[in-house]
């Protein structure tokens, strides 16, 4: 690595580590039982899996009649999640991809655990629009196959089709992206392993040597999967407005629903990252890789995308007015004044407000309002979906249909199905497989880690010019 | 799948990247035929030195991504104008437009994944393929340089040996893989 090294900017990988101490800290994990804290958690996920799962049989035994869903709101908590966990689903494959091309080295120390999330969220996602049919075993419907109905094809100019297109392409190519960093990993372990373990690992790694061909082919497959995935994540979530932006439903049908939808999912993405990031790194001490810069880093991007997301609110709300189209005006005056007030009011508090706090440096860096923060912008952004869908189809065209929507018992039940699910497959892979990318830490550690850059090894050294190149700093 | 490639391998192995390419660089002088170098990451600058060409995986990712849009765009297009067409919403058949969205997906679909199945079967990787190893410490924090010996003598292997600790090698092994 003969990178350039800077001595102002702080240190991403802290503690003196040499490389061996890096495998042995993220991978020991992995070769431990778990502690109690694990344990406990893994219970409660498996607990709400437990009662999702009921109802879920509740869904598919009677029907979606278990729902409250009615003749004028068709779409209710189901689509909420839905769009809620796709939108989560962004940070993973933004921070892997977007931020490869960027060359941000802080991506190195989040990025596998939030692919991970980026994929467990999207398998969340999934759930809903499945369920939602009715009839999930018909789901294989929506593909294009050849039938024995004509053949009768799927409508390829409908955005829900061009969402099954999406979401299933955003799956598979974050999972290959995701698998493809984890192969050098597991190879790591494969050699601390012995017995059963290391015949488990020794099928994962795919028989990775670490031969110089193959991680150079490995790095340009990496970079060329990160250019293809960016305009892929930001399509994503585009095509997932496109759902509401091309209806004629007054209050859906609005031309900044794309560019607003993915600053909104990028914000709701990196909001996760930050609460399972804090959590993680405390369970598996991991305090050195995944610092109080990399906290800050992400959000100055909550703070970026949070504002966006408050200016695209008021955006609407001015064009609302602007067009002079009263049911336009009356869908936007309905929001906020309407039945449903006080979600629009969670709404703008979560979403707008809370995220301003990060301009100020001290609790941009402070662990406990981080993670305050984190989960509210996740609820705020909850609440977000929820205004669009639920108060937008509750008041309709015709007044005698209007409608009031709370969730059954059931609808609840598949929200928190999919909160046990996300859960337990995360916790298991805490336990499998390295939280952080080890062998990209390694690739970092010499341009940022606190032995070889930073202001304080400037002060140290009296070497205080910028730019300094590592070798001279041998 | 156990692969046995029948060789006798000489290597040494190296603390630091920098080392390892210093190392390289004086074995290259010595016109010395390197099998093959393994790290736990990749060592930038080290592509040169070992003489690899720049992988073509990308022209292949093209080839796919290009292959992925034809069939898309393709096959909408007959299905809505050819095999049953249909009027929605009083557009024409062929509405090039609404067949942006998934012909762009399918392409980076297909980009990736053959581009990443490629990978594997270039590399000889693969699930239960079991590619002969050198050392355990070479995923963890050890530098490798490997000369094949199978037809060398015994002062060959000796003077290669020599050559490994000069090099600042801190361990030199033999290996049957």
């Amino acid at each position: 690595m003969s990178s350039v090294v800077s001595n102002v900017r702080p240190p991403l990988v802290t503690g003196n580590k040499t490389y061996h101490q890096i495998t042995e800290d993220i991978c020991s994990p992995t070769e431990q039982l778990p502690g109690t804290g694990w344990v406990l958690c893994l219970l409660c996920t498996l607990g709400l899996l437990g009662f999702g799962t009921l109802a879920v049989f509740f869904t598919v035994w009677f029907g979606i009649g278990t729902w409250n869903l009615n003749r004028t709101i068709g779409w209710g908590w189901d689509i909420t999640n839905f769009v809620w966990w796709v939108g989560i689903g962004h940070a993973g494959t933004l921070i892997s991809a977007i931020l490869l091309i960027f060359r941000q080295k802080w991506r190195t120390g989040v990025n596998r655990a939030a692919e991970a999330m980026t994929i467990f969220a999207v398998i969340c996602a999934l759930f809903f629009p499945g369920i939602h049919m009715g009839r999930i075993w018909m789901a294989f419907f929506v593909f294009p196959y050849p039938n024995t109905r004509g053949p009768l094809w799927v409508n390829f100019n409908s955005p829900l089709l061009w969402d099954v297109f999406a979401i299933s392409t955003y799956f598979t190519v974050s999972l290959l992206f995701w698998y493809t960093g984890l192969v050098p990993d597991f190879a790591t372990i494969r050699d601390r392993a012995k017995g059963f373990r290391k015949r488990i690992y020794n099928f994962l790694s795919m028989g990775w040597t670490g031969s110089a061909k193959h991680w150079q082919r490995w790095e340009s497959l990496s970079l060329i999967l990160a250019g293809l995935a960016t305009p892929l994540v930001l399509s994503v979530h585009t095509i997932v407005s496109f759902d509401f932006a091309t209806s004629v439903i007054p209050g859906w049908h609005t031309t900044i629903f794309p560019p607003y939808f993915v600053a909104g999912a990028i914000f709701s993405g990196f909001a996760m990252v930050q609460t399972l990031m804090l959590i993680t790194r405390v369970i598996l001490k991991l305090e050195d890789y995944i610092t109080v810069e990399h906290i800050e880093s992400m959000n100055k991007v909550i703070v970026l995308t949070g504002s966006i997301v408050g200016v695209a609110y008021l955006t609407e709300l001015f064009v609302a007015w602007y067009s002079g189209y009263i049911y336009e005006q009356y869908a936007f005056y309905n929001r906020a004044m309407g039945p449903y007030w006080w979600s629009y009011f969670i709404m703008m508090a979560c979403n707008v407000i809370s995220p301003q706090f990060f301009w100020f440096r001290s609790i941009r860096r402070s662990v406990a309002w981080t993670f305050v923060l984190s989960i509210v912008v996740n609820i705020g952004m909850w609440f977000e979906r929820f205004v669009i869908i639920a108060t937008t189809l509750a008041k309709d065209f015709v007044p005698s249909n209007w409608s009031y929507y709370t969730p059954s018992w059931v609808e609840v039940g598949l929200y928190l199905f999919t909160f046990g699910l996300f859960g337990t497959l995360y916790l298991i892979f805490m336990r499998v497989a390295p939280v952080v990318a080890c062998a990209e830490i390694k690739s970092i550690l010499k341009s940022s880690g606190d032995q070889y850059c930073g202001p304080d090894v400037a002060e140290k050294t009296g070497e205080i010019n910028a730019g300094l190149h590592h070798d001279e700093a041998h | 799948m156990k692969r046995v490639l029948n060789k006798k391998v000489l290597f040494g192995l190296y603390d630091d990247e920098e080392v390892l390419k210093d190392a390289v660089k004086e074995i290259n002088k010595e016109d010395a035929d390197i099998m093959d170098v393994y790290s736990p990451f990749p060592v930038h600058g080290l592509d040169p030195l070992l003489g690899l060409s720049e992988s073509r995986l990308h022209i292949a990712g093209f080839l796919y991504g290009m292959t992925g849009t034809t069939l898309a765009f393709g096959f909408m297009t007959w299905v809505f104008t050819a095999n049953w067409p249909i009027i929605f919403g009083g557009k024409p058949y062929f509405s090039v437009p609404t067949f942006i969205p998934i012909t762009f997906e399918f392409t980076v679909l297909m980009a990736c994944v053959g581009m990443v199945v490629t990978f594997y079967l270039v590399c000889g990787l693969g699930f239960g393929v079991e590619n002969p190893y050198l050392h355990d410490r070479i995923t963890d924090d050890k530098f490798c340089i490997a000369f094949d010996v199978t037809n060398s003598s015994a002062e060959e292997v000796d003077a290669l040996s020599v050559l490994l600790e000069r090099t600042r090698a801190e361990e030199v092994h033999t290996k049957d893989i």
